[in-house]
This record gives structure tokens, C-alpha cells and sequence, in this order.
């Protein structure tokens, strides 16, 4: 049979024929290809907890199990809603169009599997991708096969085609090939189906059920395989592998030999794909000897006592189950201000609400729960956490379970109508007005929070009028500002000089990443004749507040900060006075220079600006840089190291798994939504210090850059940006770029947490939306280096070299230290239009929003560096004001920071 | 009609630029749109450019004629909105076989006139067949990713009456265009192949798609390789992208694709990328030196160009092509 093959033969076209499937991302199926492991647990058929979800409705957890199996390498995935109890059509094409909107899922082609036409048919009319329809058959006759497969073809699907004809399904050797060889004959030579396009399903059967029709199923199979493969030229050939081992249910050990034995041998005779469970597969060099052997004998039917010697074997070899974790519990048995402590030092919340609720039980009224109970518990944690024994992440955690129970009792408090709980001191938060940073003032409401300190958190970008007019309507006992960048240090001096004008007395407390001891001496201390308390992490932040609002030591240690403060500031100005600069004409004669007419200038493959919206954040995760990650919650140390630290190892470790978890969720649900634009310009040095952007020739934009001045050893150049882009007297054509990046979504995921009473998940979904739009700056950046400018098309450098900044050519973003000055940005934003194109505005401070954002520059040119600007003196300051046409004040206003005190 | 095939074979074709451009600057008024015909008509019809074909054929006729001077081979029907679904803005669904039908005449008959004077380079008459407004695997409806606003049923109804009047009126091509949903353009396939079964025909489809911006994938998500495989199950005369880009952004996504298919590769880039008022800039020498670039890399079959692009740029890129072999295909 079979024998005539030659009008088969491989035509001569360009491009061989092989199955190429398509989600959003090809599958192109070669005879090199490894096999191909179709997904198969969004089967109802299959996998009861997709039945009961898809029944119940439940599609997000239905799409979940999709994306576990493509998380877990699943090429296909088979997807199934036969089922006498749901609606298959109607549930088919609102699972397909729901994965559609996940790309994570989407990514792979879709297999629809389904005994009904209609329901095919509906579910090729939603998928763009080319799927694969599993299945039609010769069952029904040759007029409703070649009707199926034409339709088939038009919308464009690869078929599986079961060995199943009028007759019955094939369970010999002889029916498979035969019905195989006319199936095939019909599809090429009748439909003009193309031949790579076809799988063939030859029937996996039982074996070694004890009945002697059995005996062949397995060899049958692989044998059949091997002449299809032989005589049918291109086709594919798959199989559901675990109906071999179906008489072994139970025995997973011997079920998981037998599919790797059977996988084995039918994918050397030519199987290419299949439905497998890879849990449920050994590897089959692992196999023990003797195991194998008898699984052999079954799968290749080699001897007539070989099911009964399996059998009996099988015995032996049962699986041991998994030893249970009863023993993770058995705190649970203590005393209940034992179990009440312990959830609040773990931070496990699973319990709190039954545990508060006995508590409250016990006590006459309920607050006591919280004064007593509650109270002890989080005083253990707040001394671990004095002592150095319990981490930031921990304590925050903490405080959930602390909410949770506090939420509680909160209705049975209010009913008592009692007097509120007494704290120990009110506390008003803000990010000051222009900044949108608020991670590190989240913290330190939380731990202040926890530490039974009430909060009045104002939130980000808060007016001064707004934070007097609070503190004086609560009468708080203390104010603590935060801002990350630097025009937020002015806001800060301003309030501060408020606070005196309008003689208030409770303590101000300074924090946030720009801030400094420094500054604070300097600048805010001066104007408050009360408290001023630089506080940049969260674990002072309870001593400090404590001490402050100490009734009876407040005064002395109030007039101890003063006089540390005084001191400290007079040190400084003296050290200060030490340095000294050089005037901006002097720095000017000692700009870097560049030999222009020996170094490489690259034209940007393509000029002009580019966005990108559809990039996955799953493509950014090799990007992060984690230890800032670790920093942000006062995690010092590099990662991966960091995780193995002796002091923080064990809590940076329980970070960073809570992180990779809210990660993928964050991935899965697609919660946050990167978006960038950028552009590739012409540009030249003009005046020294300022670039010209140009487009054919025509100006369009100048960014004005800073130089240093500080004093410095002959022959050290005093740097400004501007020395890394060609002079426009070079008469040479140089380019610079310029960018945004930013993370949309993730204040209302943080939100959405807070309601929610969790504020630990609200400051890490922040974190992390940080971390990614660093990542996306440096995904664009590399992008840009090898792709779109394409000044090094050949780098290939990894993340830690990435990190460590080993590329060629700098981004330095204005508001940080080559470029201090934020007035840029605007210049940037213009340039870009990067508010109507992406949505990232910037604010009265000229901070970006949302604050998961990147902008800055992009130089190409391999001498350029990243250095740091140091202070400036008066004539740049004045000559920045005269070349950028505003006013002496602004630019005084501006670059505040920036300037040297003399 | 000579076998376009053939003629593929031994040079590169010029598609035409764009209509629209070229439009605005008859300044038509609400009047001029609604014509004698429809002067009482409901609703405003300022806009509803696929309607000029009946209301000012002279004008749609003289836009085809200048891409012909300028050396287009194919020209593209009026009928980048045509179906029933892009006329619902305008209350015009009743409209859209006639549309089409009218559309095709007026090229058709403006090619033949050119094929007249010029037998030696026959001009060819591309029925264009847009997107439509509609998406039918994505869903405008931020709370609902399930939510469709669109079925493949209702594509392919309405892409099909399409391709009837645009064949009936004599276009010698069908042009799947500006491919953002590669879904909608599975329908409009599925209707073509619908078609020419009913009627026995075989005609050429050109089926071109477009990446959106620097992530390299179409709106609906795709990358140029995975939605050539998605469109790839119909004989097509060519398969390229168009709009959305200019040359340059353009060629990586041509190499993806150049290297995979044997169909004919076709490019009809935008005039650069439209700047801060919207409009392209791009000048025709500049176009014309970009695709020189794809030339020189052998990756092209048919070239012309999209939005902000005018008969000068298809003069210069014409030029230009006249200069090179095309791109060697097996299987057309």
C-alpha cells in the first residue's frame, strides 16, 4: 500500500513548505525543530477546573490556566468547550476574543478543538493569527470532509485530521495508513489544501488494559507514523500522548515512564507534535533500568507476559506521596496573644480576622483588642524592628495584617460610640507641590502609622496653603515633607519660612531622595525658628517623631537639633568657601575636546521621532535593575548578592519572591502600560554650550547646556554635554536625540491597594513601576544604539553591563547630575510633543506625571560621559539666563541647587 | 489586459500616491461634495471623499491622470471607505455598491486612455479596499476586552458587496489596504475567495498591511512575519505595508518579510512621519532616495506611496525604480 508517491515529490519553490502557524508571533514548524508541545489544560474535556470555571464564568481564571501554559512553554494552545452544560459556541468566542486581548497569551497560535463544525467555524471567525482546527475526519463522508476543509483553507488554518473514517476509527496499522493516504489524497488533490498545512492524529490507544487487541496499540501507532511520514510528503503527525498509559491511572510513576518510552520511540519514527503534560513526563535517561525495560516490553509489545510483568512491577514502584506541611501550622495551637504576635511579626493575615474576633470576645470593649492585643504584638515588631532584626518590607507587612484587624473592629468600636483611639501623636504627610514622588513618604506613614502615630497623608503635589491650612484644621503635632526632585528643596525653604510667618510651633520633618543633612542645615533650619529634622529613612523616622513629641524631653532635645543644626551649617559654609571655581569664559577654554575629523559620526537610520506603544512589560523585565529595588525600601546591597547578605539576605529573598509575584500578576493582568517616544535630530554645538537642532538645515529647537566650573587640575577638562556634539564651525553634520519613557496605571493599581487596607502592595507596585520605566529607558536606549540610530548595530552586552552603564554613548536626563537643570525638559517636551503623543505632563516643578517616567538625551558619539555638573557661579548663571532669553531670576529660581554659596 | 504577472516579472511596478492630498486642494465645500444628486441630502457629506466619485467625477478622474503622467502603473480606486460600514458615518450604506462600481469606471476608463497612448506600458486599475473604522479583534471598549464591535460575518458581507462593484466597474486588481486588524483583512479575503468562486474568476490580490509605530507590530498586535503567515493561505499577487510610516521605518519591516515569502513584495510608504501640524514634509527627492535604498537590497516589487505623497513623489520615485531589476519571485 502506498507505493505510489512520486506525484508527491517536494516541488521546487523558493521557500521548502513547512507548517507556519501564526499568533502574534510566528511558529514556523521545520523538520529541525524540536517537537512541538501543543498546550492542553483549556480543554474542558480534559481539565475539570476549566470546565467548572468556564462554567461558573469565571474567565479570568480560565485565561490564567492559558497562561500558565504558555508561561510553561506550551507552542499551541488546544482550546476546547465541548461540553453538554455550557453554551460551546458561544463560550468559544468569548474565551478567543478575551485571549486576543492578551498579548502574553496570544502570542502563540491557537489550536480550536471541537467535535462541532459550528463551533470551528465560530472560532476561526475570531482569531487573526493562523490557528489550527483539531479536527475533521472522513466519519461523515467525503462531501462534508472536503466542505469542512475548503472552508478551512479560506480562513486560512493548518487541520488536524483524524484517522477515522465511515467505517470507524482506525485501530490497526493497515486502516491508519489507508485512511490516511486517501484523507490526503482528497485534501491536496481535490481542495488543493496545502499538504505542510495538515496534521495527522493516527489514534494513541491504551496499551497493557490486558485485553489481547491492545497489545498493538502503542507499536501500531509509531509504525504508522513512520509510513506516513515517509509517503505523505510534508504532513505533520500528533497525538494525545497520555491515553497510552490510561490502564496506569494512579500509578503516576509508571505513567510517566510509559509517555516518555512511547514519546521517545514515535518521535523518532516521525510524531513532531503532540498533547503532553510535561508534569507528567520522565526524562528518559532518568528512567531506572528495570523500569524501563518493563515499560518497553508494553509500549513496543515485546513479549507476550509483558503487561502482566508491568503490572506486577508497577507494584513496586508506587509513588510516595509528598510529605504534607501540617507542621507550618502549629503555631496556630498557642495561646491566642501568641498567634495574635506571630501573625503580626510573619505578616500573615490569613487568621486575623477570626484571631481579632476572639480577642474581641474576650475583652469588654473592643478597643482594647486594639490598645492590648494588637498593641503588644506590633510593640514586638517595633522593637525587632529598633533592633535591626525585622527589615522595612517586613514591618509594612506587618501593618497590613494590622489594618486588616483594625478594620475589623472598627465597626464594633463605632457602635460603641467611644472615644476614638487615642494616638500617640498626629502626624501630617505631604509630597510638596510640583512633585509627584511618594514612595518613600508611603513608607514612613506606614511605619509612623503602625507605630501608633495617626496620619494625614495629603498625597502628592500638595500647595503650601493646602498643608498649613490641614495642619492648622487637625492641629497635627508634626509635618513631614518629601520630594525627589530638586526645585522641590525651594518648595520646602518656602513652607518653612510659612511656618514661621504664621508662627507655628510643632516639628518639620524633611525627607525624600534630593533632600539632605546639608540642605537642610543650610536652607530650611535657618527660616523655622522650631524643629527641622532631616529623617531619609523610615526606621529614625519613629525615634525622631518619638523624641519630638516626648512631652517631657521634647524641649531639650528640640534645642539639642538646633544647636546640631547650627554647627553643622557653619561647617559646612566654611567648607564650602574652600573650594573655588573658574569663570565660565576660563571653563570654556577648557572644554573637552573632540578630534572631529578623526572621530566616527553615525547617521541615525532613521531621523526624525518614533513612538512605542505596544511594547510588552514582560519584554522589559531582563532590563530591571533590581537594586534600586532593594534600595527603595532600605534594603542596602547589590543584587543578586543582596539575597545571600548575611544581615538582609533572608528579607531581601522574601522581597524579592513578593515582587516577582506581584510582577507577574502586573504582567498577566497587563495593569501598567508602557509608553515612549523619541527623536533622532541633526544637531550641532553653537556659542560653546548651547545644540542646535535642526531639521534639513532649519533650526527647530537649542538646548542649552551647563559646564563645570569648579576648579581643577591643569589639563582636566571642565565638561559640558555640549562638548560631545560636533561644533556647527566643524562644518560637520552631528545628530542627538532625546526621549521619554514612562509607566502608566501605576497610581491606580497603588490606589486600588490602598482601598484595600494593603498598603505593602500599593508601595511595591510603585517600586515596581519605577523599575520598569528605568528598564523601558534602558530597552529604548539599546534599542536606539543598535537599532534605530544603529551607531552599534553589533553590541551585545548583558543586563549587569547594561547596569554598569558599559554601552557607548551616554543618556543623561535633565535633573540629574550632568544636566541639574529641569528647565530642559520643556525644550524636550516641545520638541517631542511628548504630552499629546504619550500622555506624560510635566508638572509646575517640572516633574514628569506619572512619576514612573524617564526623559533625557541620548549622545552617540564613543569619547562622551557621564560626569557630574558640581556647582556654578554667578556669570554662567547669568550668560545661561541671556542665551536662554528669560529673566536673571528665573534662572537664579531654577538653578538654585546648582550654584556655588559664597 | 496584458497578465500583470508577466509584466512583474521584468520590472517594478508604480503604484499611485495619495488621493486624498491631492483632494484638498480642490477646497471642495459641503456643495461641492453634495453635487446636484444629493443637495437635500439629511445629513453633512463634507468629508465623505469615496462620495466625490459621483458628485465630482472630473476631479477624481484628473487626481488618477496626474499619478499616470507621472508613471504610476496601477492607480487605486476612490473607495478607501466604501463599504456599508465606513458609509453608516454618513448615512450613505445604500451607496456603497455603486460607489465602488463608479469608482472603478472612472479609472478604469482614465487606464485605458493611457494604455492607448502608451501601449507599450499598460496601465492597470487597483480597486482599494480600506480597513473600514471597525475592528474586529480588538475591543473599543476599555472595561470589555471581550466586547467586539465588529463580526467577521458582517466584514465579509460588507467587503464582498465591495468587491463586486469594484469588479463589476472594472478594476483589474483588488488591494487589501492599510491592514491594521489582520482579522478584517481575513474577511475581506474570505470574500474575495467567496467571489471568485461564485463567479469562476480568478483575479490578483495585493495585500498590503501597516505597522503602527517603532514597536514593529501591526495595531492588533502582530509582527510583520506573523502577519505575513496570516494572509498568506490566498494566492496573492503581492503582499507589502503601507501608510504609517515613511521609506525609512519602513525597510526593516520589508527584510522581515522580503526573505519569507514568494509573493511579490509592494511598499507604499507616507511621505516621512507627519510633523507637529500633521502634515508630511518629506520631499520627493528625499522619498525617492529612501526607496532607492530598498532597491539596492532587491526588495521590492511595487512601489508607490500613501499619505502627504503627490505625483511629483511618484514622478521621483518612478524614476528612480526605472533603474532597477525588481525583486526575483518564484511563486507569482
Amino acid at each position: 500500500m502506498g507505493s505510489n508517491n512520486t506525484k508527491y515529490e517536494i516541488s521546487n519553490t523558493k521557500h521548502q513548505k513547512h507548517m507556519m502557524l501564526s499568533g502574534l508571533e510566528p511558529l514556523i514548524i521545520t523538520p529541525e525543530s524540536n517537537f512541538i508541545n501543543v498546550g492542553e489544560r483549556t480543554n474542558v474535556a480534559g481539565s475539570r477546573k476549566f470546565l467548572r470555571l468556564v462554567k461558573e464564568e469565571k474567565f479570568d481564571e480560565a485565561l490564567d490556566i492559558a497562561r500558565h501554559q504558555v508561561d510553561g512553554g506550551a507552542q499551541i494552545i488546544d482550546i476546547n468547550m465541548d461540553d453538554g452544560l455550557i453554551d460551546g459556541k458561544q463560550a468559544m468566542v468569548r474565551f478567543l476574543n478575551l485571549i486576543a486581548a492578551e498579548p502574553d497569551i496570544s502570542r502563540v497560535p491557537i489550536m480550536i478543538d471541537s467535535s462541532k463544525w459550528e463551533i470551528i467555524e465560530a472560532g476561526l471567525q475570531v482569531v487573526q493569527g493562523k490557528c489550527v482546527v483539531n479536527s475533521i475526519s472522513l466519519k461523515e463522508g467525503e462531501e462534508k470532509f472536503i466542505w469542512e476543509a475548503t472552508q478551512i483553507k479560506r480562513y486560512g488554518a493548518a487541520v488536524i485530521v483524524m484517522a477515522f473514517d465511515e467505517v470507524g476509527q482506525a485501530d490497526t496499522y493497515e486502516r491508519r495508513i489507508e485512511i490516511a493516504e486517501r484523507s490526503y489524497k482528497i485534501l491536496v488533490d481535490i481542495v488543493h489544501f496545502p499538504p505542510e498545512d495538515i496534521i495527522f492524529d493516527l489514534n494513541i490507544f491504551p496499551v497493557a488494559t490486558g485485553m489481547e487487541e491492545h497489545r498493538k496499540n502503542a507499536i501500531d501507532f509509531i509504525e504508522s507514523t513512520r509510513w506516513v511520514r515517509e509517503n505523505l510528503p510534508h504532513v505533520s503527525v500528533s497525538g494525545g500522548v497520555s491515553n497510552v498509559s490510561f490502564s496506569f491511572r494512579g500509578n503516576n510513576v509508571v505513567r510517566e515512564a510509559m509517555h516518555s518510552v512511547f514519546l521517545y520511540h514515535a518521535i523518532k519514527a516521525g510524531m513532531n507534535m503532540g498533547i503532553v503534560n510535561p508534569t507528567m513526563l520522565e526524562v528518559y535517561d532518568d528512567i531506572p533500568k528495570d523500569l524501563l525495560e518493563h515499560v518497553e516490553d508494553v509500549v513496543l509489545d515485546r513479549r507476550d507476559d509483558a503487561t502482566e510483568r508491568l503490572l506486577e512491577f508497577a507494584e513496586t514502584v508506587k509513588g510516595q506521596k509528598k510529605e504534607d506541611n501540617t507542621t507550618a501550622l502549629e503555631w496556630r495551637n498557642q495561646p491566642l496573644q501568641e498567634r495574635i504576635t506571630h501573625a503580626l511579626v510573619k505578616g500573615i493575615d490569613t487568621f486575623i480576622v477570626e484571631d481579632a474576633e476572639e480577642a474581641r470576645l474576650s475583652v469588654e470593649r473592643p478597643l482594647q483588642v486594639i490598645e492590648g492585643h494588637l498593641m503588644t504584638g506590633m510593640n514586638v515588631v517595633g522593637d525587632l524592628f529598633g533592633d535591626g532584626k525585622m527589615f522595612l518590607p517586613q514591618v509594612v507587612k506587618s501593618a497590613r495584617v494590622m489594618k486588616k484587624a483594625v478594620a475589623y473592629l472598627n465597626p464594633f468600636i463605632e457602635a460603641e460610640k467611644s472615644e476614638e483611639q487615642k494616638a500617640l501623636g498626629k502626624v501630617l504627610m505631604a509630597t510638596v507641590k510640583g512633585d509627584v514622588h511618594d514612595i518613600g513618604k508611603n513608607i514612613v506613614s506606614v511605619v509612623l502609622g503602625c507605630n501608633n502615630y495617626e496620619i494625614v497623608d495629603l498625597g502628592v503635589m500638595v500647595p503650601p496653603e493646602k498643608i498649613i491650612e490641614t495642619a492648622k484644621k487637625e492641629n497635627v503635632d508634626a509635618i513631614g515633607l518629601s520630594g525627589l526632585i530638586t526645585p522641590s528643596l525651594d518648595e520646602m525653604v518656602y513652607l518653612a519660612k510659612e511656618m514661621e510667618r504664621q508662627d507655628f510651633s510643632v516639628p518639620l520633618l524633611i525627607g525624600g531622595a534630593t533632600t539632605s543633612k546639608a540642605h537642610t542645615a543650610v536652607k530650611i533650619d535657618p527660616e523655622y525658628k522650631n524643629a527641622v529634622v532631616h529623617v531619609n529613612d523610615a526606621s529614625r523616622a519613629v525615634t525622631v517623631v518619638g523624641d519630638l513629641l516626648n512631652k517631657e524631653k521634647s524641649n531639650l532635645y528640640v534645642a539639642k537639633l538646633k544647636k546640631e543644626y547650627e554647627e553643622f551649617r557653619e561647617k559646612f559654609l566654611k567648607r564650602g568657601k574652600t573650594k573655588s571655581y573658574i569663570s565660565i569664559e576660563e571653563a570654556r577654554k577648557r572644554k573637552f575636546l573632540i578630534d572631529w575629523n578623526n572621530t566616527e559620526i553615525v547617521k541615525p537610520k532613521a531621523l526624525g521621532i518614533q513612538e512605542l506603544k505596544q511594547i510588552s512589560l514582560k519584554e522589559l523585565v531582563p532590563f530591571i535593575d533590581w537594586s534600586p529595588f532593594f534600595r527603595s525600601w532600605d534594603l542596602h546591597g547589590k543584587y543578586p548578592n543582596i539575597l545571600e547578605d548575611d544581615v538582609v539576605g533572608e528579607q531581601a529573598t522574601h522581597l524579592y519572591e513578593d515582587a516577582q509575584k506581584m510582577l507577574a500578576t502586573i504582567i498577566a493582568k497587563q495593569q501598567l502600560t508602557p509608553k515612549a517616544i523619541f527623536g533622532l535630530f541633526e544637531a550641532n554645538t553653537i556659542n560653546d554650550d548651547d545644540i542646535s537642532i535642526s531639521k534639513k538645515g532649519e533650526e527647530i529647537a537649542v538646548f542649552r547646556t551647563l559646564r563645570q566650573q569648579l576648579q581643577k587640575r591643569e589639563g582636566k577638562p571642565s565638561f559640558a554635554l555640549a562638548d560631545f556634539v560636533a561644533p556647527k564651525s566643524s562644518n560637520l553634520t552631528d545628530y542627538m536625540g532625546t526621549f521619554c519613557v514612562s509607566v502608566f496605571g501605576a497610581d491606580e493599581l497603588a490606589q486600588s491597594y490602598k482601598d484595600r487596607e494593603d498598603d505593602y502592595s500599593a508601595i511595591m507596585v510603585q517600586a515596581l513601576a519605577d523599575r520598569f520605566a528605568e528598564a523601558f529607558a534602558e530597552y529604548l536606549h539599546k534599542e536606539v544604539r543598535t537599532k534605530h540610530w544603529g551607531y552599534a548595530p553589533n553590541e551585545d552586552l548583558s543586563n549587569e553591563e547594561l547596569i554598569k552603564e558599559s554601552y557607548k554613548g551616554i543618556r543623561p536626563a535633565p535633573g540629574y547630575p550632568a544636566c541639574p537643570d529641569h528647565l530642559e525638559k520643556e525644550t524636550i517636551w516641545d520638541l517631542l510633543n511628548v504630552e499629546e503623543s504619550i500622555g506624560v505632563k510635566l508638572t509646575e516643578s517640572l516633574a514628569m506625571w506619572p512619576a514612573a517616567s524617564v526623559s533625557g538625551y541620548y549622545f552617540a558619539n564613543q569619547e562622551s560621559k557621564y560626569f557630574g555638573l558640581g556647582k556654578i557661579t554667578d556669570d554662567q548663571v547669568e550668560d545661561f539666563a541671556k542665551r536662554k532669553e528669560i529673566t536673571k531670576d528665573k534662572a537664579r529660581k531654577w538653578l538654585h541647587p546648582s550654584i556655588a554659596v559664597n | 489586459m496584458s497578465d500583470i504577472r508577466q509584466i512583474l516579472e521584468k520590472r517594478i511596478l508604480v503604484l499611485d500616491g495619495a488621493m486624498g492630498t491631492m483632494l484638498q486642494q480642490y477646497n471642495f465645500t459641503e456643495e461641492d461634495f453634495r453635487g446636484e444628486r444629493f443637495k437635500d441630502f439629511p445629513s453633512p457629506l463634507k468629508g465623505n471623499n469615496d462620495l466625490l466619485s459621483l458628485t465630482q467625477p472630473k476631479a477624481i478622474a484628473e487626481v488618477h491622470a496626474k499619478y499616470f503622467e507621472a508613471g504610476a502603473d496601477i492607480v487605486e480606486t476612490n473607495t478607501f471607505s466604501g463599504t456599508t460600514i465606513g458609509m453608516a458615518d454618513y448615512n450613505m450604506e445604500h451607496l456603497a455598491y455603486e460607489l465602488n462600481y463608479e469608482s472603478a469606471k472612472i479609472a478604469k476608463q482614465v487606464a485605458d486612455e493611457f494604455t492607448a497612448k502608451e501601449p507599450h506600458k499598460p496601465r492597470f486599475v487597483a480597486g482599494s479596499i480600506g480597513p473600514t473604522n471597525r475592528t474586529a479583534s480588538m475591543s473599543p471598549d476599555v472595561n470589555d476586552p471581550g466586547y467586539r464591535a465588529v463580526t467577521f460575518d458582517e466584514l465579509r458581507i460588507a467587503y464582498k458587496e465591495q468587491v463586486e462593484g469594484l469588479l463589476d466597474g472594472g478594476s483589474d486588481i483588488l488591494l487589501v489596504e492599510t491592514i491594521f486588524d489582520t482579522l478584517n483583512a481575513k474577511a475581506a479575503l474570505f470574500a474575495i475567495e467567496e467571489v471568485k468562486a461564485e463567479r469562476n474568476i480568478d483575479v490578483p490580490i495585493m495585500v498590503s498591511g501597516t505597522i503602527t509605530d517603532a514597536s514593529g507590530r501591526t495595531l492588533s498586535g502582530q509582527t510583520a512575519e506573523a502577519f505575513l503567515i496570516s494572509v498568506s493561505h490566498i494566492p496573492l499577487l503581492s503582499v507589502g505595508f503601507n501608510c504609517a510610516l515613511g521609506a525609512n521605518l519602513l525597510q526593516p519591516h520589508l527584510e522581515a518579510i522580503a526573505s519569507k515569502t514568494d509573493f511579490a513584495i509592494s511598499a507604499h510608504p507616507n511621505a516621512g512621519l507627519p510633523n507637529a501640524f500633521g502634515e508630511y514634509d518629506e520631499t520627493p527627492e528625499e522619498m525617492a532616495a529612501q526607496i532607492e535604498e530598498y532597491l539596492k537590497k532587491d526588495l521590492i516589487n511595487i512601489i508607490g506611496g500613501c499619505c502627504g505623497t503627490s505625483p511629483a513623489h511618484i514622478k521621483a520615485i518612478a524614476e528612480v525604480a526605472a533603474k532597477y531589476e525588481p525583486r526575483s519571485v518564484v511563486g507569482v
